[in-house]
């Protein structure tokens, strides 16, 4: 069976100013996939997550050669606001917005133009089930979000961005402020996300790639080292870089 | 140890010395601040009666009220408000969320800056050039507010700037990361927890026009005119021109008419600071990160 390729970048360089983040970067994401990205700090891997949804450009010095192809279309002809929709992303630190855990999840919906009363309860209620944090905050939808754990925010920007119906997640290392517990959880959801959804994990903890992805890839000063089975990285890894970093010889 | 002991001790007194330099400073602020407020009451507080709040000036302003004074203050902030809110916000709106940073964004970001220095009788003088004579309003409420107006832009941008300023990128971030527009992102995810640092600052601008002299003088402040304005082109009388008109150009003015006149215009100013309070205290609920 040939996988459906969802995203794939072609010859993809990024640089904040004079600094290159990632050098002509060749890599392809197929449906369903849970793709891990790791690497050390600077390596490239934030930098490439926010090219694939334009977030980059939020900074004024970025600049990008080379093009992206998400779902057949080079993503220069999709606008913002599709492109984010169908291409979510969890942020390292859970960032909720001071509002209720109800109308954090309402937001997407609604400048999406969906505002009707009944329809709105009913994505919040899935997406809040699809990111396994429903049982835990169903009596009180009306609290601050920012009242709830660490563990339980990361959980509702999950569903947060589920309520746009994505059809990718980026996650830019979601677990590295939690607790064992609360990455558990977390680790939960992203598993059961696989049947519907496209994931890119970056993380730091390669310990997290083993447990979740499938497929690994390690980024390091903005090159793609390898990219291969989770398991045939971390066991039996090509590059000799490769496993100095997992075997935690540096990084 | 012991030696350690005696550092922290001394330590410790310094900081408390330094405490109470402190507080002695801010009490050197507070003082004259209250005692100008006493010294306003006790001399004013007499005078002030139905009468004196309801009934236009007789005799000479020796007698009756101030009725037309204080409607006349009432419309120019409405005015101002109704000119300098919208222009105000949006302008700093643009420079903080839209504007790209090149030379032309911060030479008007120095000209801001620069022209809350300007003093107000400079405002005046333009606002009776340009409005007044150049557009025709003549001397009227709509050339008056458009004149406080232009005077409290400087205060309102700034402000609004730093309150939005203040609004954490990540809330920006997470609203574009879920497709909202640039204006959603600024209406639904920026604005609403700036509100409190932008009423701050708007309050404290407008209540400096409301007793500001110079700006009214030539564009619409009467000396006297007992009856109530019909149009935004017609004169009103202010308090703070009032103010100045019976402390210096009416002879055996009683005293404690001017006081009560002043009294007066402080509770104005007192009341629309309560207001900004209140609004504030309300959506600062929701101030929460």
């Amino acid at each position: 069976m040939v996988a459906e390729s969802v995203i794939k970048t072609v010859n993809l360089n990024c640089s904040y100013g004079d600094t290159t983040a990632l050098k002509n970067l060749n890599i392809e994401i197929f449906k369903n996939d849970i793709l891990g990205i790791i690497g050390p700090a600077n390596s490239g891997k934030t930098s490439f997550l926010r090219a694939l949804n334009r977030l980059n450009y939020l900074n004024p010095n970025y600049s990008q050669t080379g093009d992206i192809i998400f779902e057949g279309k080079n993503i220069r002809q999709i606008s913002d606001k599709l492109l984010r929709k169908k291409i979510g992303i969890i942020f390292a630190l859970p960032q909720v917005l001071p509002v209720s855990i109800f109308h954090n999840i309402a937001y997407g919906p609604k400048v999406h133009g969906i505002t009707k009363k009944a329809i709105v309860e009913e994505i919040v209620e899935n997406s809040l089930k699809k990111a396994y944090l429903w049982d835990e905050v169903k009596d009180r939808l009306d609290t601050m979000a920012t009242k709830i754990s660490g563990g339980q925010q990361q959980r509702l920007c999950i569903a947060r961005t589920l309520a746009v119906e994505p059809d990718v997640i980026l996650y830019d290392e979601p677990c590295s402020g939690l607790d064992p517990i609360s990455t558990a959880k977390v680790e939960d959801a992203m598993r059961e996300l696989k049947k519907d959804y496209t994931q890119i994990l970056v993380t730091n903890n390669t310990k997290q790639a083993a447990r979740v992805t499938e497929r690994c890839g390690f980024f390091l000063m903005g090159d793609l080292v390898e990219i291969e089975e989770t398991e045939t990285l971390f066991t039996n890894p090509k590059d000799k870089r490769t496993d100095d970093y997992i075997t935690g010889r540096f990084g | 140890m012991l030696a350690k002991g005696k550092k922290m001790n001394s330590a410790k007194r310094r900081e408390k010395v330094a405490f109470v330099i402190l507080g002695l400073i801010t009490l050197l602020i507070v003082v004259p601040i209250v005692m100008t407020i006493l010294y306003v009451v006790k001399n004013g507080a007499g005078a002030i009666s139905w009468e004196f709040l309801t009934q236009p000036p007789r005799n000479g302003m020796k007698q009756g009220g101030i009725f037309p004074a204080i409607v006349g203050t009432i419309f120019l902030i409405i005015g101002t408000m109704l000119f300098s809110l919208p222009l105000g916000i949006l302008s700093a709106v643009y420079l903080v969320e839209y504007a790209k940073d090149n030379l032309f964004t911060r030479l008007i970001k120095l000209s801001v800056v620069n022209l809350s220095g300007i003093p107000s009788i400079v405002y005046g003088l333009f606002g009776f050039t340009l409005f007044v004579v150049f557009l025709r309003f003549g001397t009227s409420i709509l050339a008056g507010s458009l004149t406080l107006a232009i005077m409290s832009l400087p205060v309102i941008i700034t402000a609004t700037k730093e309150a939005l300023e203040s609004v954490p990128f990540a809330f920006r971030e997470i609203s574009l990361s879920l497709g909202a527009s640039k204006w959603q992102t600024v209406r639904y995810c920026v604005l609403p927890y700036a509100i409190p640092g932008i009423l701050t600052g708007t309050v404290l601008s407008l209540s400096r026009a409301a007793g500001e002299t110079a700006p009214i003088l030539f564009t619409v402040a009467a000396f006297y005119l007992p009856r109530l304005p019909h149009s935004i082109f017609d004169q009103v009388m202010a308090l703070p021109y009032h103010l100045y008109v019976i402390s210096t150009q009416v002879p055996n003015m009683p005293a404690k008419i001017s006081f009560a006149t002043g009294l007066v215009l402080i509770a104005l100013v007192f009341l629309m600071n309560l207001v900004s309070i209140i609004l504030r205290a309300h959506y600062r609920k929701k101030k929460q990160w």
